[in-house]
Formats: C-alpha cells, sequence, structure tokens
C-alpha cells in the first residue's frame, strides 16, 4: 500500500514494476476482484473516452451557447500543416477540448479525476498514441498510471474545484497524465514523479471562478493547456531534468495553496473571471439574473 | 489512508457532464438517500450549502439530486428529465438555497417523506463524484454509500450493540467498518454498520424487534 509519491517509487523500484502495475495490485487487494475484473473495468472507460473525443470532434454544442466547436477548428487548423506548436501538442489539446465540450453539453465522459478536468488525460493519450504505437493493453495501463497519482493527490490534498481550486482538478489532471506519458514512452518510476512535480508546479494558484457556474468557460480552455502542459513536462522529465522541490511537497504546497484560497475562488463563481463585466452580462443572459 | 480508496474513485466514474462534484457526486447523494427512504418519496425538499448553493443552476444540480432520488445512476441519461420525470409522478420538489455556509462547500441535505414516514439525510460531495453521508435525522455518521450498511437507531443502553452484532455473526455477515454517535448520554444512539452481504427483510425485521432497537435502515448495493 502506497501513501505517497515516494512510497510509490521506491516500492516500484524494488518490485521492477511500473507505477500503473502497482495501481492494479493494490486495486487488487483492496476490492478483491481478479486482474482481468479490473482490468475490464478499466478498458469501459477506456471505451468512454474514445466515443467523448469522437462526438466532441464532430463537433458539439452546449446549451447554454458558452462552448462548443473548438475541437472542430483545431482539427481543420492542424490539417493545413502550419501549425506552429506541433500537431502532436494541438492533437491532444483538440482531444482535450473535444471531451471537455461533450461534458459541458451534458453528454457522457468519464471523470478523470473529475468531470471538468476530464479532456487532460484521455486528451494527451489519444495524441501520444499515434507516435508511441501502444498495445490496447498498453493504453489501459496507461489510465492505472495516471490513476495512480490521482490516487496520491486525492487522499493527500484534494482534488475537487470547490475545496482547492483549479488547481486540485486541472492542476491534478495534468500532472496524471504528464507521469502516464513518461511510464507509455519508456520512462522510470522517477521521471513519472518527475514530470508531475514539474506539470503541477505550473498549475499551482490556479483558481476555480467558473463563469455563471457552468462548467464552460474558462474550463474548456484550461483543460487545453493543461494538456499541452502535461506533453512539454513529461519530454523534460524523459530528457532528465530533475524537479528540486520533491513530487509530495508539490502536492502539500498545492494543498495549503488551495486551503488559504478564498472561498470566492472555490467554484461559487463569486470571483476571477466569473466576477468580470462580461462574465456578469453572459451570467443574465443564460438565466436572467 | 484517506477517503479515496479505489483507482475508479479517480478514473471514474462514466456519468453524464458537467460536473463531477455539482452533477455524479449529487446525484449519488440524492441515491444513497431514495436507498434509505427505501421506496419513492411523496415530497422532497432539498437544502443546498455553499458551492452547491451558488452554482446548482448550472451545474443540473437540481437535475442530478432528484435523479438520484428517483434511482438514477450517474451514467443514466434520464437525469437530464428528472424534474419533468418526478412531476410526471406527483413527486413534490422544493429547493432552497441556504445563505450560511456548511463545514463543507459542496452539501446537500434532504428532507423527503409520505405519508408513512420522513427522513433527513445530509451528504457532502468531495470531488471527483464520490461523496461521503454525514448526516441521518440529525445524527452523525460517516458512510460512502458503496458498501452495504445497516443503521440501527436504538436506546443507548448497554449490550443493544452486542445483540445486533450477535445477530449478523448468526447470519454470517461480516462487519466491514462501525460507528456509534449519540446526541446526548443515555438517550438515542445510532449505530452505523457497513457489512459485505445485504441485509435480508427477515433480518432487517429481526434486528428491529430486538429490546431497545428505535428503528432499522439498511443500505443495499
Amino acid at each position: 500500500m502506497f501513501k505517497n509519491v515516494a512510497e510509490l517509487v521506491e516500492i516500484a523500484n524494488a518490485k521492477k514494476c511500473s507505477i500503473s502495475e502497482m495501481m492494479i495490485i493494490q486495486e487488487m487487494e483492496m476490492s478483491g476482484k481478479t486482474r482481468e475484473e479490473i482490468f475490464g473495468q478499466m478498458e469501459r472507460n477506456l471505451q468512454v473516452m474514445e466515443k467523448a473525443v469522437e462526438r466532441g470532434l464532430d463537433g458539439v454544442h452546449s446549451k447554454s451557447g458558452l462552448t462548443g466547436g473548438d475541437a472542430v477548428l483545431l482539427k481543420v487548423y492542424m490539417e493545413k500543416g502550419k501549425s506552429l506548436s506541433g500537431n502532436m501538442i494541438l492533437d491532444a489539446v483538440s482531444k482535450a477540448v473535444a471531451t471537455n465540450e461533450v461534458n459541458a453539453a451534458m453528454g457522457t465522459i468519464c471523470a478523470t479525476p473529475t468531470a471538468g478536468s476530464a479532456g487532460v488525460v484521455p486528451g494527451t493519450l489519444f495524441a501520444v498514441k499515434n507516435t508511441l504505437n501502444p498495445t490496447r493493453e498498453q493504453m489501459v495501463h496507461f489510465l492505472f498510471s495516471a490513476g495512480a497519482f490521482g490516487y496520491i493527490v486525492a487522499n493527500n490534498a484534494s482534488i475537487s474545484g470547490a475545496a482547492g481550486g483549479c488547481q486540485a482538478e486541472v492542476g491534478s489532471a495534468s500532472g496524471m497524465a504528464a507521469a502516464a506519458i513518461v511510464e507509455m514512452a519508456g520512462g522510470t518510476p522517477e521521471q513519472c514523479a518527475t514530470a508531475f512535480a514539474i506539470t503541477l508546479k505550473n498549475m499551482l494558484g490556479l483558481v476555480c471562478d467558473p463563469v455563471a457556474g457552468l462548467v464552460e468557460v474558462p474550463c474548456v480552455k484550461r483543460n487545453a493547456m493543461g494538456s499541452a502542459n502535461a506533453m512539454v513536462a513529461a519530454d523534460m522529465a524523459l530528457a532528465g531534468i530533475q524537479s528540486k522541490i520533491p513530487c509530495d511537497e508539490v502536492i502539500e504546497a498545492m494543498h495549503q495553496i488551495g486551503q488559504s484560497m478564498p472561498s470566492s475562488l472555490r467554484e461559487t463563481a463569486l470571483g476571477g473571471l466569473a466576477q468580470s463585466k462580461t462574465a456578469l452580462r453572459l451570467q443574465k443572459e443564460i438565466f436572467g439574473k | 489512508m484517506g477517503k479515496f480508496k479505489s483507482v475508479f474513485d479517480i478514473i471514474g466514474p462514466v456519468m453524464i457532464g458537467p460536473s463531477s462534484s455539482h452533477t455524479a457526486g449529487a446525484a449519488r447523494i440524492g441515491r444513497v438517500a431514495r436507498n434509505l427512504f427505501d421506496r419513492e418519496p411523496k415530497w422532497v425538499q432539498i437544502h443546498l450549502f455553499g458551492s452547491f448553493a451558488r452554482t446548482h443552476k448550472g451545474h443540473g444540480t437540481d437535475e442530478a439530486i432528484v435523479g438520484g432520488l428517483l434511482d438514477f445512476d450517474t451514467d443514466n441519461q434520464e437525469i437530464i428529465r428528472s424534474l419533468e420525470i418526478s412531476k410526471e409522478r406527483g413527486i413534490q420538489i422544493q429547493f432552497i438555497e441556504e445563505e450560511k455556509d456548511a463545514e463543507h462547500p459542496n452539501t446537500a441535505k434532504i428532507v423527503m417523506g409520505d405519508d408513512d414516514g420522513q427522513i433527513e439525510v445530509t451528504g457532502i460531495s468531495i470531488g471527483g463524484g464520490n461523496i461521503e453521508i454525514i448526516g441521518l435525522n440529525g445524527y452523525e455518521l460517516h458512510i460512502s454509500g458503496e458498501h452495504s450498511a445497516i443503521l440501527v437507531l436504538h436506546h443507548d443502553r448497554f449490550g443493544v450493540i452486542a445483540n445486533v452484532t450477535n445477530l449478523l455473526s448468526k447470519n454470517r455477515i461480516n462487519i466491514g467498518q462501525m460507528e456509534v454517535a449519540r446526541k446526548e448520554k443515555g438517550k438515542i444512539s445510532l449505530m452505523t454498520i457497513e457489512v459485505d452481504h445485504n441485509i435480508s427483510n427477515e433480518l432487517m425485521k429481526e434486528i428491529s424487534q430486538l429490546e431497545n432497537v428505535v428503528n432499522v435502515t439498511r443500505i443495499v448495493n
């Protein structure tokens, strides 16, 4: 049983197994279920993610009209082959946006770790898939390694925007994605932890300030940037760059920042972008008050 | 370890958007309340606190809690139509946005009933669609609603707990976790027992007939 990232890495090294494998073993011990049952359940989650991305890339719009159609714009733009930040990153971004646009339209998604941050993990997974050519089994493993880090954050800090701000949601999701990319690309458990730390360090302080209280603006675009952040951090960790602040201490810092965040910046729509002039106008248009 | 026990608390649930805490978690709170009431209520008052009170309209929290009360799971598309469905079935529903904050930012207190009785369930949505039930009829408890459980309201006397656990033992039912809470010494207590198997109707009846037991409810999974 691992309680923090240091233990997770240490046990993985001692047992010579991957982070995803550690999560699978722990899940088997905790639930009493077989490996096949647990794998099957995660495979079904993967299918939900695939369908959500597909639907989002076809174009979907929310009831409020605040979000929708951006995944399609990115897809068309990429096809022209003139993107500046590179197609792999934009692929991740478009698929993250696709997922969150489906979520905003009250479609079916898989929370990873939350619904508002559901785009980052699948977005990056389906983008690196084209380059790393993983087997179906490796794709399921990706979700277990992401899950292992999310599990630690949820128990030691928070994954709720209402409790810890967006850093706890998209911040956690991005870190989870970065760690999972590193494992899929053949990195070590330490490099997974480093990728998580680098990602979350760059998400610290991010507040949860949804316009009109809807999981749309700025949530969809934060998923976009969260996935780009994860891709770059994964590359940095794979290049051998280290994090001066250990992963667990970054998580603790995130927790402390969340605790000291005023309630107006934690999913109450009483501060930040939610109180901008335009947000208040949009809120009035949508709800008539 | 903490409140999140499974990797599927993190990668999951599969759900209707847009918010895991305000939609999926809200639906789960409603569904556990329904499970505890054990039948469809005639009337419901839903008190919303904190972030729930401020942002419930945008997140479909209303539809989600009512969907849960109609026994819909987080991925059931019918959640979107739950307010209409409950109207068709003649369930009276009232939402109350509370001004004062509760301890947890996402708290809902559901009071519901029919001609035969009423129940008050308080739940918190702790992130990623995960919930905790923290109050039942004014008594404190801590259950996720994901496990089978039996909740026994009883006079605060010696031997009651032993009598209940004896019956469970006789029926070969293993206890995962248990908790006892009381408002005042010597008055009424709530015993919450999470168990590995569902409690049958017969056993419910047997427990309710034990000396000093006031009332028995259960969670079936």
